[in-house]
């Protein structure tokens, strides 16, 4: 059994990983890492190692779950059995699959349904290693899968999550503080159209407070975005240069 | 008869947003009739049923005793579960839970236990050994829209409906006394769910506007008015504005609900 | 008015590329007013159109688009083909066989298996309707000798040139008869397996170096060395 630290942020406001409140954990993306999907990507986000692929648009299987008019999303979060501290049965659990739901939903806006009727995009993320905030490092990685696959989007989708440990509202919470904090909030945004595609909460949290997290997450996406952009360019640059010799 | 919205009814839902109204004459930001009945199933240990317009959600809770987390040796336990029952809408299926039945229980059970609704530290027999375990199950009996509120309604209602037996500790065994003490809550949590239709945002979507509108926000309060937790919803997105402004209108539509709760 | 971009400059989905009065082109679309880019790609203006060039991208079936697709399935009237889109393409019995179509299954595996290649033209598309194929043209039907690649269809134009100028230059150089699906399917037939390798080499160069300037000179300068080294062996083999 742990020891439950006294205070998660001390009073230089420095967090128990070192960090103060509006850092982000270190973050590194990769664009184009698997050779059979459509598009893929992988990220490390502090501990967090996740891995995102995309297929499509491509039929739907089984046929009957297509859309006359639209094409469907598809979206599948799995936790590695290995991805946390004790064993996780491989089979999916409640909170797999309500993950599952509010990631397509985050990814969906992002996405011009109507342009491909009848078919279907499917996106498999794999958590490999967890420390809190998984959900939105999925998003911020299936993002980049379905860029990779051609898919045409409005913008590129971003997540990152706010909370608050002890008295304080802090960005980009990990796994102890999202277990022993007062509150985490994950945002998904897309900053071009300035639109929320994710919002959750739980803990408690006033209004004041509410709105302070929320603008934090978002300072944090915005972030997030630039790097974003800068590995799916990555990927391509280098087709780039090699024609400039 | 198909559940599509046909594109006529939707402009017409749509015009007349713009003026303000809905179709069943409600204003954007009421609720429909909410009626809240408590008791009904006597095998439960509490239960409760909540009319939401048409909507119609069963909530029954028993209770029993169990072990408790390692993490937290000296509180009880609660779960919600809920059914979309195959009789609640041709669009239900018999069969395990899917991803719009486990949203629904998971919703409701962030509201209950973010806000700290049940004392479980009360809920302790024996520390690190027995506990009492509350089982919240959500019953969907008809979905005619906004099955979130109705059930967290419902949950509620059940839980403040809740009887837990006495009981004893003699030589080591459990024994349950004559006599019952309610089950002890600290908050009465409400949820609020607001759709949005093209930019307008209205209070309780009702099963028509649910199948046009583009997303919807709900937001759970505690006695204080803060707020214990918040669910997005559905394919489309919110400004931050629009957010800030839903959180506010949560704020107001509490009392009125908290008011069919006899709180 | 305004535009965010230099000239080929690279950008992501969502960029904001322009504002007022331009209009979306290829892979963009417009908000209240501003152009954003819908796929990763090299921008650029064509009059008052932003188009942005995909790096990345899928075909979409185009009536009368000559495209090189797989036989996959053979049905009961007809074959069911993979063009490398989103929607499988149909190929009709009737419009491959002169007479008459009677539905026995092994009559249509004898003229085409699962596995044949084909040059087909899409003959119609619509939303609601996968593609129909047809081979009833010259120059179009099953595939038996050459050479297949694959390269992403956005890159077709730039293999095809000026005018036909780089391909009609890669076919001469090679001797290979060639032909440019445009999903993106290329079919290289030449008369020894090394013209057609120099071919390959040289469409490869072309896909991977799409965007730069001064290809035409470099692809003219492979084809003179390779060339000259398939001649070198030619005539070592000569003296042998």
């Amino acid at each position: 059994m742990n020891d439950k630290p006294e205070k998660l942020i001390d009073k230089k406001g420095i967090r128990l990983d070192g960090r103060k409140a509006d850092e982000l954990r270190p973050l590194k993306l990769q664009v184009g890492v698997l050779s059979n999907a459509d598009g893929s990507a992988y990220i490390e986000h502090g501990k967090n190692k996740i891995l995102a692929a995309a297929f499509g648009p491509r039929e739907m299987h089984p046929k009957h779950l297509a859309m006359p008019d639209r094409m469907v999303l598809r979206c599948r979060y799995h936790m590695a059995p290995f991805s946390v501290q004790e064993r996780k049965s491989p089979a999916p659990s409640r909170r797999e699959v309500e993950l599952s739901k509010v990631i397509r939903e985050s990814l969906e806006p992002a996405l011009f349904l109507e342009l491909y009727p009848r078919t279907g995009v499917d996106v498999f993320v794999e958590v490999l290693q967890a420390d809190g905030g998984t959900r939105c490092a999925s998003i911020t990685a299936a993002a980049l899968a379905i860029a990779d696959a051609g898919v045409p989007m409005r913008d590129l989708v971003v997540a990152c999550a706010a909370g608050k440990v002890d008295d304080t509202v802090v960005v980009d919470l990990y796994d102890a503080e999202d277990k022993l904090g007062a509150a985490d909030v994950p945002v998904a945004y897309m900053p071009n159209l300035n639109a929320i595609t994710l919002l959750q909460m739980d803990g408690i949290l006033n209004h004041e407070e509410f709105e302070k997290a929320m603008n934090m997450a978002m300072d944090g996406c915005k972030k997030i975005y630039e790097m974003q952009k800068e590995a799916l360019k990555t990927k391509y640059m280098v087709v780039k240069e090699v024609g400039e010799e | 008869m198909s559940s599509l919205v046909t594109r006529v009814r939707l402009k017409q839902i749509e015009l007349l947003l713009q003026k303000g109204k809905r179709l069943d004459e409600r204003g954007l930001l009421d609720y429909r009739e909410i009626k809240i009945e408590q008791g009904l199933i006597e095998r439960a240990e509490g239960s409760a049923r909540c009319l939401l317009g048409k909507s119609e959600v069963l909530c029954g809770v028993k209770v029993e005793t169990g072990e408790p987390f390692p993490d937290t040796p000296n509180e009880g336990v609660m779960t919600v579960n809920a059914e979309l029952v195959p009789l609640a809408s041709p669009n239900f299926e018999p069969g395990p839970p899917d991803e719009n039945s486990i949203e629904l229980a998971r919703v409701v059970d962030r509201g209950i236990r973010e806000s700290k609704a049940i004392d479980t530290e009360k809920l302790c027999i024996e520390p690190g050994k027995k506990v009492f375990v509350v089982f919240v199950d959500v019953y969907v009996l008809n979905h005619d829209g906004n099955l979130i509120d109705c059930s967290a309604l419902a949950a509620m209602a059940a839980l403040m409906n809740t009887k837990m037996p006495n009981y004893e500790i003699k030589e080591g065994e459990l024994k349950i006394k004559q006599g019952y003490t309610p089950l002890p809550l600290k908050s009465h949590p409400v949820t609020v769910t607001i759709g949005k239709i093209n930019n307008t945002l209205i209070v309780d979507p009702w099963l028509e506007e649910e199948q046009v509108m583009d997303s919807r926000i709900s937001m759970a309060l505690n006695d204080e008015g803060n707020i214990c937790a918040i669910q997005k919803g559905g394919s489309g997105y919110f400004t931050p504005k629009q957010i800030l402004e839903a959180s506010k209108i949560a704020q107001e539509k509490v009392a009125e609900l908290r008011k069919k709760l006899d709180w | 008015m305004p535009i965010f971009f230099e000239k080929k400059q690279l950008v992501t989905p969502g960029e904001l590329l322009a504002e007022g009065e331009y209009l979306p082109g290829e892979n963009t679309y417009m908000e209240e007013n501003k152009i954003f880019a819908s796929r990763i790609g090299l921008v650029d203006t064509d009059n008052k159109k932003v188009n942005v060039v995909a790096l990345r991208a899928f075909y979409v079936p185009k009536m009368g688009d000559i495209v090189i697709g797989t036989v996959v399935e053979v049905g009961f009237n007809g074959w069911t083909v993979d063009i490398k889109s989103p929607y499988t393409a149909l190929l009709r019995a009737s419009d491959v066989l002169s007479r008459p179509f009677k539905p026995q299954a092994d009559e249509l595996s004898a003229v085409l298996n699962a596995g044949d290649l084909i040059v087909a033209k899409i003959a119609s598309y619509d939303r609601a309707h996968d593609p129909q194929l047809t081979v009833g043209e010259p120059g179009l039907g099953k595939i038996t000798r050459g050479q297949i690649l694959h390269v992403t269809p956005t890159k077709i134009p730039r293999v095809i040139g000026r005018k036909g100028s780089m391909i009609s230059m890669i076919k001469q150089e090679t001797g290979c008869q060639i032909i440019l699906g445009l999903n993106g399917v290329i079919l290289v037939t030449g008369k020894e397996p090394e013209d057609e390798e120099i071919a390959i080499e040289a469409i490869k160069k072309i896909e991977e170096e799409s965007h730069t300037s001064g290809l035409t000179d470099r692809i003219t300068q492979l084809l003179k060395e390779r060339k000259g080294k398939v001649e070198e062996k030619v005539e070592e083999n000569k003296n042998e």
